[in-house]
């Protein structure tokens, strides 16, 4: 069962009427990778999904599975499986057919698709439930019927749409464990479209950001995390502060830019022209109270909210020309020297800790 | 506060309840007496005098309250009458089978390529034209195309391919069952694309997915799922049929009869207890196809 293919999308456009949904993306996806796709709404992560899958033309460029361009082949010639968002189960046949009903396409006879059927259903755990239709079931027992559904006809990679969107937080974070697990053990590549970076973050192997029908970053979780690539990624993965600002010179291998409206910030990164707008990011939970180790490597600002969040207190902080800059900080340092709504507190973080992100050609 | 303020609240309530109460039992009655009234003076009533005068006695003349089986013996007795009722079936299963196969294809052109709801619409409504004017005008303007002289036979003889007007185009079984395809499609056409435009278009998506072909996805997927509303239309369709005289008297030309049509030349001949028991038995024959339509397809997912 595990024949896992790469995923290789070159400059792949999809363009519908005069709006384009996503805009000459090029995507190399390993065998066997756990990739998700996020992004906002109408981003194009669900039409590039479905461009893989087939149920979308595209428009330009193409898509390759394994050794194949499979670019005008139809969904089933693929050797992808798609798990839709409502799951998409056919209300009118039992879990059995449900799952045999690709055997039934193509012709295998009826003992032979249910005994096979029967088998996935009980590889999800389903099998007690195997003469029962779609509608009696929960969201979690139908995402495990939709999953052997997909999974019977074989496929080399797995396409799954918000396959966790319908369902409530607690079975959210169950269903996602068995994905995973699945994934695992199963060895073939999955490709799963969402829009929450925690999802995303607690599965993928590969994390493409994408937004505007562009991909911003595509990397394993940690960089996406720790190197975000763009202001998009770093204010879309969250716990990171952006600050923009324009380039006035370079000092000691580090870009020196000043805050609009306020004052004169340095991160380490290549020169770059004066006058060039620059984004940097720092992570909130890497700015500490205190003053900065060199210069501008630090603000001082007034805190404007606190928020204790039991293991650690987040202080909203509004510096000149920086609006909303917040920082995560230990309850046991917070406690140890507490500041109060008002109070101006120097802030500071470390040299490696400012990154200075790219910006997307348009 | 709250409390000051629900103690008295509580002790009103009290009262109120009980006084709603002896209300209460009455008002559902009431509120159903309406419609309970109008069924009851319109449809039971009427359905009971049938049936109590199809047992009565009569002549040339007059109705004699009485007690007699011998109407429905006549009725069943008589191999005229299955042989109307037979045709009247046969014209039941044809336009059923007529309308339910270019009904469900309107529908389903309707539902799944029309691809905005702006033209599915104004489509629907172009449907429902022939609908402003009423049955017997659009029975009778089947004539003029029709008949001897009319365009088709005109246009047929002018080409020079046919030496002499075909006959059987106007006043037969053939014109017959035309007039009705014409009349009752569109009683077919509604619930189908009703139950089609509610099938989740995800649904042929992952069909198309699990490697069905068109025809595979229609025959699998779609049909199954438009079962209700074939059921609805169809028994639409069966009930106007089996009811229908109008159409088979003038389409006919009066060569062909329905039960219908002998009913009503029972009543023209003053013969209301035969016509009553002819209308007993035809109630129950509609009823029990009716209910059979009900056991094979489940509507009440439409309802």
């Amino acid at each position: 069962m595990s024949k896992a293919a790469e995923i290789d999308i070159v400059s792949v456009s999809k363009v519908y009427g005069t709006t384009t949904a996503v805009e000459d993306i090029s995507l190399k996806i390993p065998a066997g990778t756990y990739c998700c796709l996020l992004g906002p709404s109408g981003c194009g992560k669900t039409s590039t999904l479905r461009m893989i899958a087939g149920h979308e033309s595209i428009s330009s460029g193409d898509v390759r599975l394994g050794n194949t361009v499979v670019t005008d082949l139809p969904p089933a010639k693929r050797g992808t499986a798609m798990m839709f968002q409502s799951y998409a189960l056919f209300p009118h046949l039992d879990l059995i057919d449900n799952v045999a009903f690709s055997l039934k396409m193509k012709g295998v006879d009826k003992e032979q698709r249910r005994a096979k059927a029967l088998d996935m259903l009980k590889l999800m755990q389903m099998e007690a439930y195997a003469t029962r239709r779609p509608a009696q079931l929960s969201g979690g027992q139908q995402q495990r019927v939709a999953l052997a559904r997909a999974l019977i006809t074989d496929p080399e990679a797995l396409l799954l749409d918000e396959p966790l969107s319908a369902l409530d937080p607690f079975l959210k974070v169950r269903m996602r464990v068995e994905l995973k697990k699945l994934q695992t053990s199963l060895g073939i590549t999955f490709v799963h479209v969402t829009h929450s970076q925690e999802e995303a973050m607690a599965l993928a192997d590969l994390i493409v950001v994408m937004n505007d029908g562009r991909i911003e970053q595509a990397a394993p979780p940690r960089d996406v995390f720790e190197r975000p690539a763009t202001a998009f990624v770093a204010r879309f993965m969250g716990d990171h502060n952006v600050i923009s600002g324009r380039v006035t010179g370079a000092r000691d291998g580090m870009v020196v830019f000043d805050v609009i409206g306020g004052g004169s910030l340095a991160a380490r990164g290549h020169g770059r022209e004066p006058g060039a707008p620059i984004d940097i990011a720092i992570r909130t939970d890497h700015v500490r109270i205190g003053d900065a180790p060199a210069l501008g490597l630090g603000f001082t600002g007034i805190v404007s909210n606190i928020e204790y969040r039991g293991a650690t207190v987040k202080l909203s902080v509004t510096g000149a020309g920086i609006d909303d800059f917040t920082v995560i900080i230990n309850d046991s340092d917070f406690f140890a020297r507490p500041v109060a709504i008002g109070d101006a507190v120097p802030l500071a973080w470390d040299s490696q800790d400012a990154i200075v992100l790219g910006h997307l050609h348009s | 506060m709250t409390v000051a303020l629900e103690r008295p609240a509580i002790a009103a309530a009290k009262p109120a309840r009980r006084r709603r109460s002896s209300i209460g039992v009455v008002t559902p009655y009431l509120q159903s007496a309406p419609l309970a009234l109008i069924l009851g003076a319109f449809l039971l009533l009427p359905i009971i005098m049938i049936v109590v005068v199809s047992f009565w006695d009569y002549d040339f003349a007059a109705m004699y309250p009485d007690f007699l089986t011998t109407n429905y013996s006549d009725v069943l007795g008589s191999w005229v009458t299955w042989k109307t009722y037979l045709n009247t079936i046969k014209f039941a299963a044809i336009v059923w089978a007529l309308t339910l196969f270019i009904g469900f294809w309107v529908a389903y052109f309707l539902a799944f390529h029309i691809r905005t709801t702006a033209m599915q619409m104004v489509l629907f409504l172009v449907c429902t034209v022939p609908f402003l004017t009423s049955n017997i005008i659009r029975m009778i303007s089947w004539i003029p195309v029709l008949g001897r002289n009319g365009l088709i036979n005109s246009t047929l003889v002018h080409l020079g391919l046919v030496p002499k007007p075909i006959e059987w185009l106007l006043y037969s079984e053939f014109a017959v069952v035309l007039a009705m395809v014409h009349l009752y499609t569109l009683f077919m056409v509604t619930p189908i694309f009703n139950t089609l435009m509610r099938i989740d278009r995800s649904l042929v998506e992952a069909a198309r997915d699990a490697g069905a072909s068109g025809w595979q996805v229609l025959w699998n997927v779609i049909i199954p799922l438009a079962k209700p509303g074939m059921a609805i239309g169809t028994i639409f369709v069966v009930t106007l049929v089996m009811a229908d005289f109008s159409t088979v008297q003038v389409m006919s030309g009066g060569q062909s009869a329905s039960v219908a049509l002998m009913m009503k030349n029972q009543m023209s001949l003053l013969q209301y207890p035969a016509a009553a028991a002819n209308a007993v038995v035809l109630l129950v024959l509609v009823l029990l196809m009716v209910a059979g339509i009900l056991r094979i397809v489940d509507i009440r997912r439409e309802l």
